[in-house]
C-alpha cells in the first residue's frame, strides 16, 4: 500500500493563504489615502496638491513593499493586518499635512511641518518590519532572550531619566544628528517578549502552586517575585517620568497577559485592585495627575486658568463641531487645539473634520486590527506565541482605548499618541515593528502542517488478518 | 489558554464599544451643546467667514465688509460715515460683539437665522458663496445728515418720525465714534475702544434713544393735551382760570414765568405761544398725578420702546402735588428721551393717532429677496382728532409768532414748541435746550423732529430751545420734504 495515511490532528488541508485579498485590500487603502490628501488640497488651495503624485507613490511603495515582503516570507499571515495598518498611516499622514497647513500653526515660532518626517519615518518602520520577517523565521527564537528583553526594556524605561523633561513628560531621548526618540514605544514591545517568555516558563507555579488566601489564590513569592520587581520597577519609573499613559498600558499589558497564562480570574481581581492602589497613590502625589483629573471632571472649569484643562475642552469642542459628517478634510478648526494637535489630540482633527462616521470608521479600523491580533493569540499553537500576540494586541487595545478615551474626555488624558495615525517616528516605527511580529505568529499559526514524510515503516507494518 | 483568550476578545470589543458610544454620545448627542458654547472660537471664525450683510438706507449701503489678514477672521465690518450713522447700525466688531441693529439683526446679516433656511438650503445646491441677507432701514439720509450737521461739536441728539407711519428718519447723537475703529481685533482696535470708553463726553452714548432728559417747557404739549382729552378746557382761545404769581400748592412759592409774559388767565393757545409755567403748573395740579399720568402713557412714557433697538423709558413719576405740578412743565423728576418727544410731536400731527415707531423697513434675503416687511402699527390714540388738531393750531401759533420762529418753513406749516430744561442741583448747569416740531403738507405730516441741544460751552442766557435746537429742527423738516419732492 502506497497510499499516504494523515496521522497528524492538524490537517494538511491547504488553507487559502488569501495574498490576493491583502493586495486588493492594500490598493482601497492607498487610494482612501491619497483621496483624502487630495480632499485636502482641495479644501485648503482650490487645487490637487503639488505633492500629491509623489506622496500617493510613496504610500503605494511602502504598502507593495509590505506586501511583497509578506508574500515572499510570511504567505500566511493575517492578511487584514498589513492593509488596515497602511490606511491608518496614510490617513495620519493625509491628517498631519493638513494640519502642516494650518495658518495658526504657521504662525507659531516652534513649528515644523511633520508630514514629510513622517512619510520618512514610515518608511523606516516598513522596512522594519520587513527585517522582523526576513530575521524572524519563527517568532520562538524570541523565547531564548527572556531575560535580556528585561534588561534592555528596563534600560530603554531608565535612559529619558537623564534627559529633559520634553512638556511636562520625561520620556524623550536626544540623540544629536538623530533627532528624539520615545523608548517607551520600543519598550511596549521588548517588554511583551520578556512576560511572554517568563509566563510561558512559570505559568503552571503561578496557576497552581498557591495559596488560598480569602477565596483568592496567592502565587508563591518565588513564583512572582522577578515579574512584580520588573513591572513594579517600571511603573515607579514612569511614574517618576511622568508618563501615567505608559504606565497604565504597561500595566494594562501585565494583567491580560497574567490571566491569559495562568487561566485564573483572581488575578484580574489582583490586579484591579493594584491599579486602584496605584492610581490613588500617584493621585495623590503628583500635580500632574491631579490637574489632568480636575480637567477630565469639568474641562470648561479650568478655562483659561489651566492649560491641561483648556486643550481638553478645545478638544471637546472640535468633536462637537464635526457633528454627524464633518466639516471635511481641512475645513474644520481643530488646529486651535495647539501645539498637540498632530500628534495626542489628532482624533481631534479626524472628530472635526471626518465627523462622527469617520471617528466610527477609525475606531473599527483599530478594533479590526486588535481583534485579528487576538485572533492570531487564539490560532497560535505554542503557548509563547499566544502569550506575545495576546501581549502585543492587548497592548494595542489599551493604547487606543486610552489615548482615545483621553482626548474624548470618557477618562482623565494620559497623554500617549494614537498608534499610526500620530505623528510621531517612534511610534510609527515601532508599531509597524508589532505589526511584523504579529504577521509572523500568524503566519506559524495559519501554516498548514507540513504533510508527514512517508514513513518508512508504514510499509512494513502488516495488518495481521485472522 | 484559548478560553480566556476569548474572554480577552470580548474585553477588546467593549473598550472599542466604549468608545464608539462615548464617540456618538459627543459628537450626536452634546454636539449642540458643545458648539454653543461660550469659549467656543468656531462660533467667532463662522460669524466673520463671510461677508456680513449691509444696513441700507435710501436704497445704498452705509456698511460693508473688507477682507482682513492676520487673524483666522476673514472679514471685518466697515462703516460710512461712521459716526452719523453709529446711532442707528450700532457697532459690529470682531473682538467687542456688537451691538443695536447690527445686533439685533445679527442674524439675517450673518445668514444664519431661520427666516434664511432655504435660501441656505438653496445655495447648498448651487454652490454659492455664503453672504449675509441685507436690512433695509426707515432712515432718510438727507434728514439725517442735516441733523448731524446742524448738531455740528455740539452735544445732543435728534430724533425724527414720519408721523403717518411711525418710520424712524433720523436718530443722531453726538458727540458719536466711529464704529469702524475697533471693527477689528487687534491691539489698535482694543485702544481705540478703550479711548471712546474712557471719553467723559461718553460717545458711545446713544442720546437719541438711551438718554432722558427733563424735557422742560416741551412736555408742556402733553400737558395741554391731558387738559383738551380731560375736557379741563375746551376752547384753545377761552380764557383759563390762571392767577398771577400762582402759588405751588402745599409750598410757600410761587411759580415763576420766564420774564415779563402775559400768562394771567391767559387762554391755551396764548400760554403755549408764550411758554407760561402759571398756567401749564396749575392745569397739572387741577388735573392730579394720575390722570396727567395717564395721559403721559398714552404718548408712550413709562416704557421701553422698541424700534427694534431698544429705548430708555421716559418717566413721569407718580409724585406729590408741589412735585407733579413742576412734572407739568417738565421739570421735577419728569424725563424723556428725544425718540419720546418726536412721538409726541407726531401724535399731534397725526390727529392724535401715534404710531409705534421702527426702523427696519424689510429684511432681504442674501439675493436680495424680501423675507420681511414692516406693517405700520398703531401704537395709541392719547388724544381725539378734534383735540389733535386744535392743539396743532397751538403749535402752529408758537411756530408763527411765538417762540419757535426759528423753525419757519416758507410754503410749508410747521407747528412746534421749544423748551429750555434747568437741570443741576438748584439749576446750577447750563440748561438742555429742546425743540419738538412737525411740519405739515397737504398730504399730511411727513415728519416730526425732536432736538435737545446739551450745551455747556454757549453762554448761559443764548440757551433757549428757539434760539438753538429749532434751526435744527428746521433743517432736518425741510431735508425730508425736499427729498419727498
Amino acid at each position: 500500500m502506497s497510499v499516504v495515511t494523515n496521522t497528524t490532528t492538524i490537517g494538511a488541508i491547504d488553507a487559502p493563504s488569501r495574498r490576493n485579498t491583502e493586495l486588493m485590500l492594500m490598493v482601497f487603502a492607498v487610494a482612501i489615502s491619497v483621496f483624502a490628501y487630495a480632499n485636502v488640497g482641495l479644501a485648503l488651495n482650490g487645487e490637487l496638491p503639488s505633492g500629491m503624485l509623489g506622496y500617493g507613490l510613496g504610500l503605494a511603495l511602502l504598502g507593495g513593499i509590505g506586501h511583497l515582503a509578506v508574500r515572499r516570507f510570511a504567505p500566511y499571515a493575517d492578511p487584514l493586518l498589513l492593509p488596515l495598518a497602511t490606511l491608518l498611516n496614510g490617513l495620519g499622514l493625509a491628517i498631519i499635512w493638513r494640519l502642516d497647513q494650518s495658518e495658526r500653526f504657521q504662525a507659531l515660532t516652534t513649528f515644523a511641518p511633520a508630514a514629510s518626517k513622517q512619510l520618512m519615518f514610515s518608511a523606516v518602520g516598513v522596512g522594519l518590519l520587513v527585517v522582523v520577517l526576513v530575521a524572524l523565521k519563527d517568532h520562538r527564537i524570541l523565547q531564548r532572550y527572556t531575560y535580556i528583553s528585561m534588561l534592555v526594556a528596563l534600560f530603554l524605561l531608565i535612559l529619558p531619566m537623564f534627559f529633559p523633561a520634553v512638556n511636562g513628560a520625561k520620556i524623550w531621548i536626544k540623540i544629536p544628528g538623530v533627532g528624539t526618540i520615545q523608548p517607551g514605544e520600543f519598550a511596549k514591545i521588548i517588554i511583551a517578549v520578556f512576560f511572554a517568555g517568563y509566563l510561558m516558563v512559570k505559568r503552571d507555579a503561578l496557576a497552581l502552586a498557591s495559596r488560598r488566601f480569602m477565596g483568592l489564590y496567592l502565587p508563591r513569592g518565588r513564583d512572582l517575585g522577578p515579574i512584580l520587581m520588573v513591572w513594579a520597577f517600571s511603573i515607579l519609573i514612569l511614574v517618576f517620568e511622568t508618563d501615567l499613559g505608559s504606565s497604565l498600558l504597561f500595566f494594562g499589558m501585565f494583567v491580560v497577559m497574567l490571566y491569559v497564562a495562568t487561566e485564573r480570574t483572581s488575578w484580574i481581581v489582583f490586579g484591579l485592585l493594584m491599579s486602584a492602589a496605584g492610581a490613588v497613590g500617584v493621585a495623590a502625589f503628583e500635580p500632574h495627575v491631579q490637574q489632568r483629573v480636575t480637567a477630565w471632571l469639568d474641562p470648561f472649569a479650568g478655562w483659561g486658568k489651566e492649560d491641561a484643562s483648556e486643550q481638553m475642552a478645545k478638544s471637546l469642542m472640535a468633536f462637537g463641531s464635526g457633528g454627524t459628517l464633518g466639516t471635511g478634510l481641512g475645513q474644520g478648526n481643530s488646529d486651535l487645539i495647539g501645539f498637540a494637535a498632530n500628534s495626542d489630540f489628532i482624533l481631534a482633527t479626524v472628530g472635526e473634520e471626518l465627523g462622527l462616521a469617520g471617528m466610527m470608521a477609525i475606531l473599527l479600523v483599530y478594533g479590526l486590527i486588535v481583534e485579528r491580533g487576538v485572533r492570531t493569540a487564539l490560532a497560535a499553537r505554542d503557548p509563547f506565541g499566544k502569550l506575545l500576540a495576546i501581549g502585543l494586541s492587548g497592548s494595542f487595545a489599551i493604547q487606543v482605548f486610552v489615548v482615545a478615551g483621553g482626548v474624548m474626555g470618557l477618562i482623565p488624558l494620559t497623554g500617549m499618541t494614537m498608534p499610526f495615525l500620530a505623528a510621531g517616528g517612534s511610534s510609527v516605527i515601532a508599531n509597524w515593528a508589532l505589526i511584523g511580529i504579529l504577521l509572523r505568529i500568524s503566519d506559524t499559526a495559519r501554516r498548514p502542517a507540513p504533510a508527514p514524510a512517508p514513513s518508512p515503516d508504514a510499509e512494513m507494518t502488516q495488518v495481521v488478518r485472522p | 489558554m484559548n478560553k480566556p483568550l476569548r474572554r480577552i476578545a470580548i474585553f477588546c470589543g467593549l473598550l472599542v464599544l466604549a468608545l464608539l458610544v462615548r464617540v456618538n454620545w459627543l459628537q450626536y448627542v452634546r454636539a449642540d451643546e458643545l458648539n454653543g458654547n461660550e469659549h467656543n472660537r468656531r462660533v467667532q471664525i463662522e460669524r466673520y467667514a463671510h461677508e456680513r450683510g449691509n444696513i441700507i438706507v435710501d436704497g445704498k449701503p452705509v456698511t460693508g465688509s473688507v477682507e482682513t489678514t492676520g487673524s483666522d477672521f476673514k472679514y471685518k465690518r466697515v462703516w460710512k460715515n461712521g459716526p452719523m450713522w453709529a446711532p442707528v447700525t450700532g457697532y459690529s466688531s470682531q473682538a467687542f460683539d456688537a451691538s443695536q441693529l447690527e445686533s439685533l439683526e445679527d442674524g439675517i446679516l450673518t445668514g444664519n437665522s431661520d427666516q434664511l433656511f432655504f435660501d441656505r438650503t438653496l445655495s447648498l445646491f448651487t454652490g454659492e458663496k455664503k453672504t449675509g441677507g441685507n436690512i433695509v432701514t426707515t432712515l432718510n439720509g438727507a434728514a439725517q445728515k442735516a441733523a448731524f450737521k446742524g448738531l455740528g461739536n455740539k452735544k445732543g441728539a435728534v430724533a425724527a418720525i414720519d408721523p403717518q407711519t411711525g418710520a424712524i428718519l433720523a436718530l443722531v447723537s453726538t458727540p458719536s465714534y466711529d464704529p469702524s475703529a475697533f471693527a477689528g481685533n487687534s491691539l489698535k482696535d482694543a485702544e481705540a475702544r478703550q479711548q471712546l470708553l474712557k471719553d467723559k463726553d461718553k460717545p458711545m452714548l446713544n442720546r437719541a434713544l438711551r438718554e432722558t432728559y427733563p424735557p422742560g417747557s416741551t412736555f408742556k404739549v402733553v400737558t395741554a393735551a391731558a387738559a383738551l382729552e380731560n375736557g379741563l378746557y375746551k376752547g384753545i382761545d377761552d380764557k383759563t382760570d390762571s392767577p398771577l404769581p400762582w402759588r405751588l400748592p402745599l409750598t410757600t412759592g410761587n411759580l415763576e414765568n420766564e420774564g415779563n409774559i402775559p400768562c394771567e388767565n391767559a387762554s391755551l393757545r396764548e400760554a403755549l405761544r408764550w411758554s407760561c409755567n402759571t398756567v401749564f403748573g396749575k392745569i397739572s395740579d387741577d388735573l392730579g398725578n394720575q390722570k396727567m399720568i395717564d395721559e403721559a402713557n398714552k404718548f408712550g412714557f413709562n416704557e421701553e420702546i422698541f424700534t427694534p433697538v431698544r429705548a430708555d423709558a421716559s418717566i413721569y413719576p407718580k409724585d406729590n402735588r408741589p412735585q407733579n405740578a413742576m412734572a407739568g412743565i417738565g421739570q421735577a423728576s419728569n424725563r424723556a428721551t428725544p425718540l419720546q418727544m418726536a412721538m409726541v410731536a407726531a401724535a399731534v400731527a397725526n390727529d392724535g393717532k401715534l404710531m409705534q415707531p421702527y426702523m427696519v423697513a424689510q429684511r432681504q434675503a442674501p439675493n436680495l429677496d424680501v423675507i420681511y416687511t414692516h406693517e405700520k402699527e398703531q401704537f395709541s390714540q392719547p388724544l381725539s382728532g378734534e383735540n389733535a388738531q386744535k392743539l396743532q393750531q397751538m403749535m402752529e401759533t408758537v411756530v408763527k409768532n411765538g417762540t419757535g420762529t426759528n423753525a419757519l418753513i416758507d410754503g410749508v406749516t410747521v407747528g412746534g414748541k421749544t423748551g429750555t430744561a434747568q437741570h443741576g442741583l438748584n439749576n446750577s448747569e447750563n440748561p438742555y435746550a429742546w425743540f419738538i416740531s412737525y411740519a405739515k403738507t397737504d398730504s399730511g405730516s411727513p415728519v416730526a423732529v425732536a432736538v435737545v441741544v446739551e450745551d455747556s460751552q454757549a453762554n448761559r442766557d443764548d440757551i433757549s430751545g428757539g434760539g438753538l435746537a429749532a434751526p435744527i429742527a428746521r433743517d432736518v423738516m425741510k431735508a425730508v420734504i425736499d427729498s419727498k419732492k
